[in-house]
């Protein structure tokens, strides 16, 4: 009896050991110090210094018709560049997973580029192609009465260039987790290839389309060097919500640069949250 | 595909951005379509339109003085400091991830802590945060009014901290989904057979994560590289002392000096490109493993 017994509670000391060892706690403090450090303090400091003097810095900003007009303009330049690349990358990414094509391979690798190209180069590129005076289509373009560089629409492809792999990103793992058995059956049983799509690929992949959306839209309404080569950075014109705070920074405005940041920092930080929040839910509910 | 495929699948690999190491599992797929050919020749157009022809542009507008030009323009003494201050400042961040990143992946996974939620949300920030405003955020506690009294402004450290602080979330979501997918059985028997805790991760876990390790690296060094936003406010730009290459081509370009701008970005697209077909090897490897 006691042969059978005694190696049972051993286990669990030597277990209880283990579980408490001294290593994991230590881990787990650099780790803690390391991003308080690093994220952590940094970003509540910008909160504290954009509410160092009250609300004044905040209400300065949203009265100034000029960040306003920078902070619309920001909105509507993501916008355009959230609704390009969801339309872009959900045909991308159903290409990619369900069909197979000469240079697919090479064509998938190629998309992931604007993540590791320096955005500065983004605009640079953009400004070669596109530029008024010396771009390879520019001229062309401009004598059809299409600006692009120096304007919205250029800032608009910049910005739409360093946001494009998001969405492929998210949308690519969750159509070959959910296979294809579904859309087979629909189209066997008479469905369009238009009506599939509507009625069984877009729900099935609605969760992964929204996180890469969202992730998108907070990297559109931040970009900031390649949007700075582009537009010109004409207040009132094609200055956004990123160069005012640059200027109001370099101009001695210290806490308008802070309100403008802190702004910016609040979209950035609710995309993370909603995604995160809206992933741990979907990850834990059983399908 | 086929009877693998009728059972009712799970999510289980963790969807987080910059996960996507394994989403290119070579499926067979069908033949294109008149439709989905038509949708392919659009989105190969667009991407032409948007990336390709742009990037090829900066190539050929390098080349245009031919080689020597070329080798003249990246070899100025201020970018060629530039392009060192880069290249080594990201060499070293990345090693830092390399450590770190596996360090908190690590924690992340196996360790279990109330908390352990708001680390994971952290990790992320970086990610989202625009560049302008990280540097701001960086400011504010490494800056001249640092409560720490640590002041790195205008320092060739302001580099190092903000290449830091951008290329955070690399590592640690490429070893993640990893590490947890990892099987404990073999750590189990290492440890079993006496093996100590260092020895069983040294030997077992991580030859496992190496490929993911390398991926994240990859990318960390690639961000580092082309980093811009964050250096603008913090680094101070000083010729042959804080700035980096990015700068230096603004610079090229706001001098109107468009050849010079070219050839350094040209530098840092082959950098880029280099990384790309790095990471898709990377990727194979993990995906034959997996």
């Amino acid at each position: 009896m006691a042969d059978v017994t005694v190696p049972a509670p051993r286990q669990r000391l030597s277990d209880l050991w283990r579980r408490l060892r001294p290593g994991r706690y230590l881990l787990r403090l650099i780790v803690i110090a390391y991003l308080f450090f690093l994220v952590a303090w940094p970003v509540y400091l910008v909160g504290r210094n954009a509410f160092a003097r009250g609300f004044t810095d905040l209400e300065a900003i949203l009265s100034d018709p000029y960040t306003v007009y920078a902070l619309e303009l920001t909105v509507w330049i993501a916008l355009a560049s959230v609704l390009i690349n969801t339309v872009f990358g959900v045909g991308i990414s159903l290409l990619l997973v369900r069909y197979r094509f000469p240079g697919k391979r090479w064509f998938s690798a190629l998309l992931d580029l604007p993540l590791s190209v320096s955005p500065i180069v983004v605009g640079l590129a953009l400004v070669l192609v596109y530029g008024g005076r010396t771009g390879w289509f520019g001229p062309t373009l401009e004598s059809w009465g299409l600006k692009i560089i120096f304007n919205i629409p250029g800032m608009v492809m910049a910005t739409a260039f360093v946001a494009l792999p998001l969405v492929i990103r998210e949308v690519v793992p969750v159509l070959q987790e959910v296979g294809d058995e579904q859309e087979q059956a629909a189209r066997s049983l008479g469905a369009s290839a238009w009506q599939t799509f509507w009625r069984v690929t877009l729900p099935a992949i609605k969760w992964g389309v929204s996180y890469g959306v969202v992730l998108c839209l907070a990297r559109s309404l931040g970009e900031f060097g390649a949007v700075k080569v582009v537009s010109g950075n004409l207040d009132g014109e094609t200055r956004t919500a990123t160069l005012v705070v640059e200027q109001k920074y370099l101009n001695f405005d210290k806490g308008g640069s802070y309100a403008m940041a802190f702004l910016l920092a609040l979209v950035a930080v609710a995309a993370i949250l909603i995604v995160s929040i809206a992933r741990h839910r979907q990850l834990k509910e059983p399908r | 595909m086929t009877s693998e495929t009728l059972t009712p699948t799970r999510p289980s690999r963790s969807w987080r951005p910059g996960s996507g190491l394994f989403r290119r599992e070579p499926v067979a797929g069908q033949r294109l379509t008149v439709a989905s050919g038509l949708g392919l020749g659009v989105a190969v157009l667009w991407f032409s339109l948007l990336v390709l022809i742009p990037l090829i542009a900066v190539i050929v507008t390098a080349s245009e003085g031919g080689w020597s030009a070329f080798w003249d323009a990246i070899t100025t003494p201020q970018t060629a400091s530039a392009i060192r201050l880069t290249v080594t400042t990201a060499l070293i961040v990345t090693v830092v991830n390399v450590v770190m990143g596996t360090l908190i992946a690590w924690v992340l996974v196996r360790d279990k802590f109330p908390g352990r939620g708001v680390l994971e949300f952290l990790i992320d920030i970086p990610f989202a945060l625009p560049t302008i405003v990280a540097g701001l955020v960086l400011l504010s506690l490494y800056g001249p009014r640092s409560p720490l009294g640590i002041n790195v402004a205008n320092a060739p450290a302001s580099v190092f901290l903000a290449f830091l602080f951008v290329t955070l979330p690399f590592v640690v979501r490429t070893v993640q989904p990893v590490l947890s997918e990892l099987d404990k059985e073999a750590e189990e028997a290492a440890a079993s057979l006496g093996a100590s805790r260092f020895t069983t991760f040294r030997r077992i876990v991580l030859p496992a994560l190496t490929p993911a390790i390398a991926a994240g690296a990859a990318l960390s060094f690639a961000r580092g590289v082309s980093e811009y936003g964050s250096l603008v406010l913090l680094s101070g730009n000083l010729p042959n002392r804080t700035e980096v290459t990015s700068v230096r081509i603004l610079a090229s370009i706001e001098n109107d000096n468009i050849i010079a701008a070219a050839a350094v970005a040209a530098v840092l697209l082959a950098i880029s490109l280099v990384v790309i077909v790095a990471v898709d090897v990377l990727q194979r490897r993990l995906v034959r493993r997996g």
